[in-house]
């Protein structure tokens, strides 16, 4: 059962039109692996490629992943076929493309909840992702963000974005650093997660690095990747170092002690430490705890 | 026929040649004088060994119907010696020969099955047959005898046991003198160490010195000394140099190798045995080749230099050297140009041959000494028993090469393989032909989990030492459940009762046979 807390650091998009890609993907360390029936898969093979997700979520189901499975947009022919193949599949996630609005949100919850209890599934089980992939999705980020109690993250598309913007795609991304920005703040005010863009050119992995860099600087929890050399970069990033996690167990040993002795105001290095930073330090021993690091003595 | 001690049906004689079954990595012990056919001769001074083409040679060899020949396997498929040789044998009408090369890697142009067709070749022995001669033999290809398998390290310990007897050994050489005296590293086509060829030089009753760059006497160095050869002939082409290796052989970029190469690396770092003068063994297949890059790594970081690197020796591992991470490498064999050239200009790379490198009955060889080996395998079982030679459709796929060898004696002998390949499992019940005994396998690698092996010498601080970490160790049986509930399981491949090849143990009992595939 993954929540909004569920650590998502790479999320890993594998065409459901190569059975083999799809056995082999749960043998890498992505948290999320995206079982893929839209852009990736000809037209002429959704149907066939409905079907060996369905079985091979149901019979092969990886284990220790969030598994997900991107549907084709809500105004395509394959909607409804891929909607009731993905809920019956029962995957933790529906990954929603090419979102616009808040109303569509509440169209496809509505959907899910009609084809859950159809399928007998617990009401509300299945969360949702949406891509956000147009200017008018960012302009209304903050409403689809917050649209539905599924909703435990959104995922920027820069290659769609940036075409309806009639921006040029670069490697250093400043067409898309408004766009990344309110995306992060709708996630933030949402309490959901946000994540970054796929890095397309896989085997630029040093530009992968100073993308991942900036992303994990600017506040996102993860970014989605399209090959298997990406993960570990991009897990790394948004992994706490070690320094990182001892620094947050100083931080929040200090706040504790500072409360026994009945203290106001707590300092740690001659620094006062304020709210921000104890939710920080917080976030940092979650997200190592989540990476399955062992923290503060763990065994 | 008998049982041996890995559950394999195995005969006792065939043709009057006899074996005794397998009984485990160290039963064997031998106790007969070393046998060589090599003859003492004399040379007048002034008198020549330069033969005017290759059948004058073969003519001046004493070539026989029946005779035993042998060539080594450095240039690999860019090979033009044996067809040439051959093609020469042919003409001169001598038939029923066995051929034994140290392996047959795939040659096309000319197909040895067409010299076995025409009775030029009627036995075989090698370390493999891969390519279009093994997928014949294996669909019954009429020989004499079936084929005798060998691990690298079987072959010279027969030669000295006398049951590989080579009456005229044909070796290859980028660069010769007039004398004999020859090496890998000289010459237009350089294939770097000659070191299965050394043993041939040292056994053969008749060697004869083939090579495209005839350089002044004394040829130096010398991997082939004068002393050891009869006959010197000079041919247009030894070889194509673009298929003997151009270039450095490159890093793979499929994931699902580099998972597997950098698994085996954490594997490695983590073992125990990774410190300072550790040794070790690779090879050269993608897994391997990006497994030493990572253990490079591994080895800056943490400040850590090898003793020494053994075996076949890609452009990854000469690299060390340059970088000082080494302090020598013993080269059984060059796997590119880069590493050719460094055997040419780094001292301390060292010409290893075949017996040294791993024959099991000699006062020691290198691969007793080395602390981890890595492995790759077709297929592996439950028993963590290998098997390197025949694929899913009855294909010979590869050769036993040096793998039973170093697994018998590495500290940590790992065997690296995808969990399946295509619609093929590699974790199985039961490999279809055993090459490498379960027992000498310490770790199995996959991408899907990493296999400790109970049974193996070191498994209890391997066992320690792994389980601190964070790598996800599995029972063998799970990866082959993983496997088989992905693959399937597939229909077993029907054979007859026609044994088409013996595979033996570096020690010469049989540890499995290969029965001609049913169609």
């Amino acid at each position: 059962m993954t929540d909004r807390n569920t650590l998502r650091r790479t999320g890993l998009y594998v065409s459901a039109s190569s059975p083999v890609n799809m056995a082999q993907a749960p043998f890498y360390n992505e948290d999320m692996l995206i079982y893929d029936l839209e852009d990736s898969v000809p037209k002429s093979e959704k149907d066939a490629a409905r079907l060996l997700i369905y079985h091979t979520v149901k019979y092969h189901r990886p284990k220790d992943k969030e598994v997900v499975i991107r549907v084709n947009g809500i105004d395509t022919i394959y909607f409804d076929q891929d909607m009731e193949c993905a809920v019956r599949a029962m995957p933790d996630t529906i990954r929603l493309p090419k979102v616009e609005s808040a109303a569509e949100v509440e169209q496809v919850s509505a959907l899910m909840d009609r084809l859950e209890k159809q399928a007998g599934i617990p009401a509300g089980s299945i969360n949702l992702i949406c891509n956000i992939e147009s200017f008018q999705g960012i302009l209304n980020a903050q409403e689809i963000a917050a649209a539905s109690p599924r909703n435990v993250a959104l995922a920027l598309s820069a290659e769609d974005f940036t075409a309806s913007m009639k921006m040029e795609r670069t490697k250093a991304g400043l067409e898309i650093f408004y766009a990344r920005n309110v995306l992060v703040l709708a996630c933030r005010a949402a309490g959901i997660q946000a994540l970054d863009v796929v890095f397309s050119d896989i085997n630029d992995l040093d530009g992968l690095r100073e993308d991942s860099r900036m992303t994990k600087n600017m506040g996102f929890d993860g970014k989605t990747v399209i090959h298997p050399r990406q993960i570990d970069i991009v897990n790394s990033f948004f992994t706490p170092s070690e320094k990182e996690i001892r620094h947050a167990l100083r931080v929040l040993a200090a706040i504790e002690e500072g409360r026994r002795q009945g203290k106001g105001a707590v300092s740690l290095d001659g620094n006062m430490i304020d709210e921000p930073i104890v939710l920080r330090a917080q976030n940092t021993v979650a997200r190592a705890k989540a990476a399955g690091i062992k923290v503060g003595g763990e065994r | 026929m008998a049982i041996n001690s890995v559950g394999r049906e195995v005969p006792e004689e065939i043709n009057g040649r006899k074996w005794k079954p397998y009984q485990g990595p160290f039963e064997t012990v031998p106790d007969q004088q070393v046998k060589t056919c090599r003859r003492q001769a004399r040379l007048i001074p002034g008198e020549s060994k330069m033969r005017s083409d290759l059948k004058a040679a073969i003519l001046a060899s004493g070539l026989k119907d029946g005779m035993t020949i042998s060539f080594h396997h450095h240039f690999r498929e860019g090979d033009r010696i044996i067809g040439q040789v051959l093609t020469a044998i042919r003409e001169l009408g001598i038939k029923g020969l066995k051929f034994a090369p140290s392996a047959v890697v795939n040659i096309k142009e000319p197909s040895i099955v067409n010299f076995v067709k025409d009775g030029t070749i009627n036995r075989i022995e090698a370390s493999g047959i891969r390519g279009q001669l093994g997928d014949a033999v294996i669909r019954g290809l009429p020989l004499a005898e079936p084929v005798i398998l060998r691990p690298h390290g079987g072959r010279p310990r027969a030669i000295e046991a006398g049951e590989l007897e080579i009456d005229v050994a044909f070796i290859g050489a980028s660069a010769s003198d007039c004398y004999g005296n020859a090496n890998g590293t000289g010459g237009k086509n350089a294939c770097g160490s000659l070191g299965y060829a050394k043993i041939d030089a040292r056994s053969a009753r008749q060697v004869v010195v083939i090579t495209d760059t005839l350089v002044d006497f004394p040829c130096v160095p010398a991997s082939i000394c004068q002393d050891q050869v009869d006959h010197v002939v000079v041919v247009e082409e030894i070889g194509d140099s673009s298929k003997i290796g151009k270039g450095a052989a490159r890093q793979t970029k499929s994931p699902r190798d580099l998972r597997i190469a950098e698994l085996t690396a954490e594997v490695i770092a983590h073992s125990g045995f990774f410190a300072d003068g550790f040794s070790f063994q690779t090879g050269a297949g993608a897994i391997a080749i990006a497994c030493t890059n990572y253990i490079k790594e591994r080895m800056k970081e943490q400040n850590i230099r090898a003793s020494f690197v053994l075996g076949g020796v890609p452009a990854a591992v000469s690299s060390l050297l340059e970088e000082g991470l080494v302090d020598c490498i013993q080269a059984v064999q060059s796997f590119d140009a880069v590493a050719a050239m460094a055997m040419a200009h780094q001292p301390r790379m060292v010409e290893c041959d075949n017996s040294t490198y791993s024959n099991p009955h000699n006062k020691g060889c290198f691969v007793n000494q080395v602390n981890i080996g890595v492995l790759g395998a077709l297929e592996v079982d439950t028993d963590f028993n290998v098997n390197i030679l025949t694929g899913s459709s009855g294909e010979m796929m590869g050769g036993l090469g040096g793998g039973p060898d170093v697994a018998a004696g590495a500290d940590v002998s790992i065997v690296t393989l995808p969990l399946f390949r295509g619609r093929t499992p590699s974790v199985v019940d039961r490999v279809f032909t055993l090459c490498t005994p379960g027992e000498t396998v310490a770790v199995v690698v996959t991408d899907a989990g990493i296999a400790l092996n109970p049974k193996h010498r070191n498994y209890p601080v391997l066992k320690e030492n792994l389980e601190k970490t964070s790598l996800k160790l599995v029972s063998i049986e799970e990866l082959r459940d993983m496997a088989l509930g992905i693959t399937g399981v597939p229909k077993p491949m029907e054979c007859t009762d026609q044994i088409v090849a013996v595979v033996e143990y570096r020690d010469g009992t049989l540890i499995d046979v290969i029965r001609q595939i049913r169609e």
